[in-house]
């Protein structure tokens, strides 16, 4: 079953690989909308990564530590965004920041407009791929617990020091990992940016929405578009591979101080 | 110059009341659940009680008595903990651990590695320095807290059973450690083993159900002890009940003669006042019929369970034991549920106020 | 399944594994309708009238592009009415999409394609028969109720500080707009060029744009959301739409029959009245 359920995942890659029009890989690839399309997708990922982790962290903070009535229901919704299609995700942004929106209709007194910028689609971005890294760095606090820092204040430690020598490098690879798999997620937004921000060349057509015109017309520009993405992604997440080390070391210690607790 | 601690977490029904000299190291026993990590979080200043106050030569660390209550901060207080896991920081190397403290306190970092070296010397681990803690056995690794709770310089060291997640290879070492650094210091020890109480403190103090049980210099206590859970640790038989004129008789009426302790009551004793019979296994024959003769308690017991001890068998039943050589067990034919007459010398039975 | 076997080059069929995940997947295909579609060939001649005959039974899949859902959904009820033990079952998708499931081998009997261009690429794979135009459409300027920019022409569209959505240019309703646009020298600056007509219609109906440009059909069919203003303009993208009976159709007379409705009297009332205009 375990290779029935590789296979599913590896074996359409696979068949996309197949049909990638090689000879004409790099011009497609090339041509001036796909840059184009791509850069504003790694710029708006890494903006609204950026958001994830200033908005995610005080949240994975008191989600992790704080004890306090409705904890659980702010969980769950923040949690929300993973079960929810995006294209849900995109009509709630839409009525929140959109012209007739919530916000959005203050925003726009204030001269700030939102809709059809590239603004939006970070916040889409972000909506999406917020959840990631709360998440993931939830966890790490858990794990870590509060017992380092605990001992940390007895040896003298102020909680500013406890927070940066302590805290922050204990979770300091649960974030990373939090923070690239929100950057992954914010490059395979599609639904919510469609919804929401829109599409033109430059400005909120990233390399999703781009993959998803080149369809109607150019099927090969389309399939090298999508092998483009595969591409990035499986690098963006190789690299958040390198972050659950760190736990495995930890996991190490445990083992040592159970087998090896006789060397002396 | 002392500590004194007075507080009440009513949650926990915790309620104590204790002070240490300087210098002076107490070990803290008790069942669990009796509130010894209670204890220790308090005086840490990672529990908040409820009422209360305590000080370190002078400095308050709480005060919730008075109209405007005071707090310090766990960070203030001078009160380094050592957990029964070293705790190491994982992040850091040893040497940088050790000088954690003095590098929280505003010590310059060279100064700090050159006071962290001292100490990692001063448990002999200055070999580990440049290791990361999780390429440290349990020892090593306890050893290294050890060195980095002291090279915090504290007013009182909080050890939380220290040597509980030790092998028994590692645990010698360290209480060897441990009797030299805390020769000179204030120390609370939390600790199970009776070994240690000996070794290493001057005093213990015995928590149950959140409240001090017995205190006294640990000799005294682990000789007279007033509860079954020291009787216990001292490996001791102990019989409740109300002070008699020639011993003690329990509350369902049974008699127990033996000879009133007068060393330190100055013979005084009340007849009716609360009192406990003590005797060591070793002073209880086992006879498989009643046995009479002056002056002697003589009683039915059902064998609940049969255990080496040391070259003896232990016979338990119930909470008494009695320790007879394998030849007489084989003899007797005993087995676990058997009934036998247990039968003690009155003269070999401490009779003294509980 | 069937499709599944009709198209053994799209899966390696060596693995047996990989030969059951390519059934699961054509399975799960969008656009391949449930059923087999089984062939029951009635006995004699099928009407080519499409005024209905006694002697047609069976079903018939039918593609077609999205703009045709509401019109072509009220053709197939009045094909069942008219011929009792047919069945129609019909499949809407952006026509590329169409063409794309019809050259993968989804099993279609009639394809009715948004614009010429995309049924041109079935008749280059000769994967359908001749095509008949049924149908034109054009674009209309779609306004958020009440149109609080006060567009009244195409002129306006290009007013600065107008938000206009439009089609991107590789979809038909885009390239229809980039037509006009060249035709009439307005420079549009819109701020979106959205892949389909129902995001266009979205952004416009939700208030977020001031204007789209979509096909008057589309405007009907959002009726209440938005409203629509013609622009005399609109002439220079006159958008035809094919319908063709597929090559490898199982029931030819059926296909034929239905085709016959579509480009009948009645069916080109009912057309005219969903706003479509004449081939």
């Amino acid at each position: 079953m375990a290779a029935l359920g590789g296979l599913l995942v590896l074996l359409p890659v696979a068949a996309m690989a197949a049909r990638v029009n090689w000879p004409q890989f790099i011009p497609l690839i090339t041509s001036e909308s796909s840059l184009t399309a791509l850069g504003l997708s790694l710029r708006t990922s890494a903006a609204s990564t950026a958001l994830c982790i200033i908005l995610g962290v005080p949240l994975a903070l008191v989600l992790a530590r704080a004890t306090f009535p409705g904890q659980r229901l702010l969980r769950s919704f923040v949690l929300l965004p993973l079960v929810l299609p995006p294209v849900v995700g995109g009509i709630a942004l839409l009525y929140t920041f959109g012209r007739q929106g919530l916000l959005g209709r203050n925003l726009e007194l204030l001269g700030i407009q939102v809709a059809f910028s590239t603004a939006a689609v970070v916040l889409a971005q972000t909506f999406v791929a917020l959840p990631f890294l709360v998440v993931s760095l939830e966890g790490a606090l858990r794990t870590a617990g509060g017992r380092y820092e605990a001992v940390a204040a007895t040896l003298g430690a102020r909680p500013g020091t406890v927070l940066r020598r302590v805290t922050v490098p204990l979770v300091l690879p649960g974030l990373a990992s939090g923070a690239v798999l929100s950057f992954a997620r914010g490059l395979g937004e599609f639904g919510a940016t469609l919804t929401f921000a829109g599409s033109l060349q430059g400005v909120t057509r990233t390399l999703p929405l781009e993959i998803y015109l080149q369809r109607e017309t150019d099927a090969d520009a389309a399939v090298a578009l999508s092998l483009v993405l595969v591409a990035v992604a499986v690098t963006v997440v190789a690299l958040s591979y390198r972050g659950p080390r760190r736990t495995g070391t930890a996991a190490g210690t445990t083992a040592a101080r159970a087998t090896g607790g006789g060397v002396q | 110059m002392t500590f004194r601690l007075d507080a009440a977490v009513e949650a926990r029904g915790f309620d104590v009341s204790l002070t240490v000299g300087p210098a002076e190291t107490v070990a803290i026993m008790g069942p669990n659940g009796a509130g010894k990590s209670t204890l220790l979080a308090v005086i840490a200043g990672l529990l908040h009680p409820d009422a209360g106050g305590a000080e370190v030569d002078g400095k308050i660390l709480f005060d919730l008595a008075g109209g405007r209550p005071s707090w310090t901060a766990p960070h203030l207080r001078g009160t380094a903990l050592l957990a029964q896991e070293p705790l190491l920081f994982p992040h850091l190397t040893v040497l940088e651990n050790v000088a954690f403290g003095p590098r929280s306190k505003g010590v310059p970092r060279r100064e700090a590695r050159k006071a962290a070296r001292r100490w990692l010397g001063a448990v002999d681990a200055g070999e580990l320095a440049a290791r990361r803690p999780a390429e440290l056995s349990g020892g090593q690794a306890q050893r290294v807290a050890v060195a980095r709770a002291l090279a915090a310089d504290p007013q009182l060291l909080l050890l939380d059973e220290p040597m509980a997640a030790l092998d028994i290879h590692a645990a010698p070492l360290l209480r060897r450690l441990l009797k030299q650094v805390l020769a000179e210091r204030r120390a609370i020890i939390i600790t199970h083993d009776v070994l240690d109480a000996l070794m290493l403190a001057d005093r213990v103090i015995v928590l149950e159900d959140g409240r001090v049980t017995e205190a006294g210099p640990t000799r005294d206590v682990l000789q007279r002890p007033r509860s079954r859970f020291v009787a216990g640790l001292a490996g001791l038989n102990l019989v409740a009940g109300t002070l008699t004129e020639h011993g003690v008789r329990t509350a369902a009426g049974q008699e127990f003669a033996g000879q009133h302790d007068s060393a330190t009551e100055a013979g005084a004793f009340i007849p009716g006042q609360a009192g406990v019979a003590v005797f060591p296994p070793s002073a209880v024959s086992v006879f498989l019929t009643e046995a009479h003769g002056s002056p002697r308690n003589s009683f039915p017991v059902a064998v609940t369970d049969l255990e080496p001890h040391g070259d003896q068998i232990r016979v338990r039943a119930g909470d008494l034991s009695a320790d007879i050589t394998p030849a007489a067990s084989a003899d007797l034919g005993l087995a676990p549920g058997m009934t036998v007459f247990f039968v003690i010398k009155a003269g070999a039975v401490s009779v003294y106020p509980a | 399944m069937k499709s599944a076997r009709r198209n053994p080059a799209a899966l390696p069929a060596a693995l047996l594994t990989a030969g059951l995940l390519a059934t699961v997947l054509s399975a799960c295909a969008p656009g391949a309708p449930g059923g087999t579609g089984h062939t029951s060939n009635g006995p004699g001649n099928a009407a080519a009238s499409g005024t209905g005959s006694p002697q047609l039974s069976g079903k018939v899949t039918v593609f077609a592009a999205a703009s045709l859902k509401s019109v072509f959904t009220r053709l197939a009820g009045e094909f069942e009415s008219r011929n009792p033990g047919t069945e129609v079952v019909l499949s809407f998708a952006g026509s590329s999409d169409l063409v794309t499931q019809i050259s993968q081998g989804a099993p279609a009997d009639v394809f009715a394609s948004a614009d010429s261009k995309n049924m041109a690429k079935l008749q280059a794979e000769s994967l359908v028969d001749a095509p008949i135009n049924f149908a034109t459409n054009t674009l209309e300027i779609a306004v958020p109720p009440g149109n609080p920019a006060s567009i009244t022409s195409f002129a306006d569209l290009a007013r600065p500080g107008i938000k206009v959505v439009v089609c991107a240019s590789q979809v038909p309703c885009g390239a229809a707009a980039d037509k006009i646009e060249g035709a009439t020298d307005a420079a549009l600056k819109p701020v979106s060029e959205e892949s389909s007509v129902t995001d266009v219609l979205g952004k416009v109906a939700s208030g977020e744009a001031d204007a789209g440009l979509v096909y008057v059909t589309d405007v009907k069919n959002a009726v209440g959301k938005v409203e629509g203003i013609p622009f005399p303009e609109a002439r220079q993208a006159l958008n035809t739409y094919p319908i063709a009976s597929v090559g490898t159709a199982r029931n030819k007379e059926l296909a034929a029959a239905f085709i016959s409705l579509v480009t009948g009297s009645d069916g080109q009332r009912m057309l005219a009245d969903a706003g479509f205009g004449a081939p």
